[in-house]
């Protein structure tokens, strides 16, 4: 079936014009992605270039990628990057931050990065109230390297690494470690969303603005964790992997604001503030 | 030649499906008779007259193949 493109250009005299409802965002590059079909990773891309584009952000961010399948964020989103070694991001975001007051500074991690071999870069960081948002994509395994155990990877969950299933007894529990996170003073906001549904989408994608907003009022450090999918390392078709996420990974990494301490309000793109602004305990 | 509320970059496509299950009016669905530069099939619109341009396809979608419009005027009265 051929169909007329249509487009806001020329309409016939009389004529009113179609109205633009979607469009991909100009940060999101317009080239093919090295994902799996259905994986999340993409949704969560999109997402932060629409937040980014909609607080005029692009040309004040310094991203830093984690090792992980989401490796090539730099050729996906039109920002300025920083490849951190695997875990590290905080750490480099840190760095980032004591040198370029002035920037917007972002990470953006897997659960493999940021609750395995980076728990203590993440951790510290949020100690330290560094003001950086980070973006947080649980996917409950170790994508990039073909599907190993992660320590989010649920109960019973069969990994390459847990071929029978995560048992307790041998391999301990699943860590909630954005609950964790937000214990601690420095941390301004601390959230979790998923990318389930289109409703469940929309929720995600306001807690990214509101993490993304904290870091532009001076406020402290900011998560946002992102429930997402692997379908090729959880052995599913793409559907089946979202019917799996709505159901035991939304049981057992409840979804909502986990906390909200408030940024002072500061109507200022100019974040010059060389030091951390940390909220009352 | 028909109004169509979407514009599909068919070649960013996977063929995952997700949009096929999130549009409320089941009119996506993959085009089995062809494979795009990625090697999948491609999504199509099956019933442009029947799209309400709501963009759920459009918010699902990891690989942002829509854009989205409204119908002009004239087009809803037909
Ligand atoms: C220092 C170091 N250790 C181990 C690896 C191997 N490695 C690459 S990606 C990865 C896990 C990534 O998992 P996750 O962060 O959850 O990202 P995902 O691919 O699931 O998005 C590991 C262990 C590495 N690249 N560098
Ligand atoms: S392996 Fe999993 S996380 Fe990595 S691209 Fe494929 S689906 Fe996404
Ligand atoms: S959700 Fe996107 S990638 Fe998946 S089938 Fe639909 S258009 Fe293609
Ligand atoms: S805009 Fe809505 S009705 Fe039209 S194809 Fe997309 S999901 Fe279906
Ligand atoms: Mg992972």
């Amino acid at each position: 079936m051929t169909l007329h493109t249509p487009g806001p250009e020329s309409p016939a005299p009389g004529a009113s014009a179609a109205r633009l409802i979607y469009a991909r965002p100009e940060v999101l590059r317009d080239r093919s992605t090295h994902y799996c079909p259905g994986c999340g990773h993409g949704v969560v891309h999109r997402l932060l270039a629409e937040v980014l584009t909609e607080l005029d952000l692009p040309a004040h961010t310094i991203a830093v990628a984690p090792v992980g399948c989401a490796v090539f964020a730099y050729d996906y989103l039109d920002i300025d990057f920083v490849e951190a070694p695997h875990g590290r991001a905080p750490a480099v975001a840190t760095g980032i931050r004591r040198v370029r007051p002035e920037a917007f500074v972002l990470t953006y991690q897997g659960d493999g990065d940021l609750a395995a071999i980076g728990t203590a870069e993440i951790v510290h960081a949020a100690a330290r109230g560094e003001r950086i948002t980070a973006i947080f994509v649980n996917n409950g395994i170790y994508g990039m390297t073909g599907g190993q155990m992660a320590p989010t990877t649920l109960l019973g969950q069969k990994t390459t690494s847990s071929p029978f299933g995560r048992d307790a007894a041998l391999m301990g529990y699943p860590i909630r470690i954005t609950e964790m996170l937000a214990q601690l003073p420095g941390v301004t906001y601390a959230a979790r969303g998923t990318i389930a549904d289109v409703g469940s989408i929309g929720k995600l994608k306001a807690m990214i603005k509101r993490a993304c907003q904290v870091q532009m009022e001076g406020g402290g450090f900011a998560i946002v964790e992102a429930l997402s999918n692997c379908p090729v390392g959880w052995g599913m078709t793409p559907q089946q992997s979202i019917e799996h996420l709505k159901g035991p990974v939304v049981e057992a990494y409840p979804l909502g604001v986990i906390v909200d301490r408030g940024a002072v309000a500061q109507p200022t793109h100019d974040l010059g503030c060389p030091s951390p602004a940390h909220p009352e305990a | 030649m028909p109004w169509a509320p979407i514009v599909i970059a068919e070649d960013h496509c996977k063929g995952c499906e997700l949009c096929v299950t999130a549009c409320p009016k089941h009119v996506l669905a993959l085009d089995r008779s062809r494979i795009n530069v990625l090697g999948y099939h491609p999504v199509e619109l099956t019933d442009a007259a029947a799209c309400t341009s709501c963009a759920f396809c459009a918010r699902v979608c990891p690989d942002a193949v829509f854009t989205v419009w409204a119908a002009p005027r004239e087009e809803l009265q037909r």
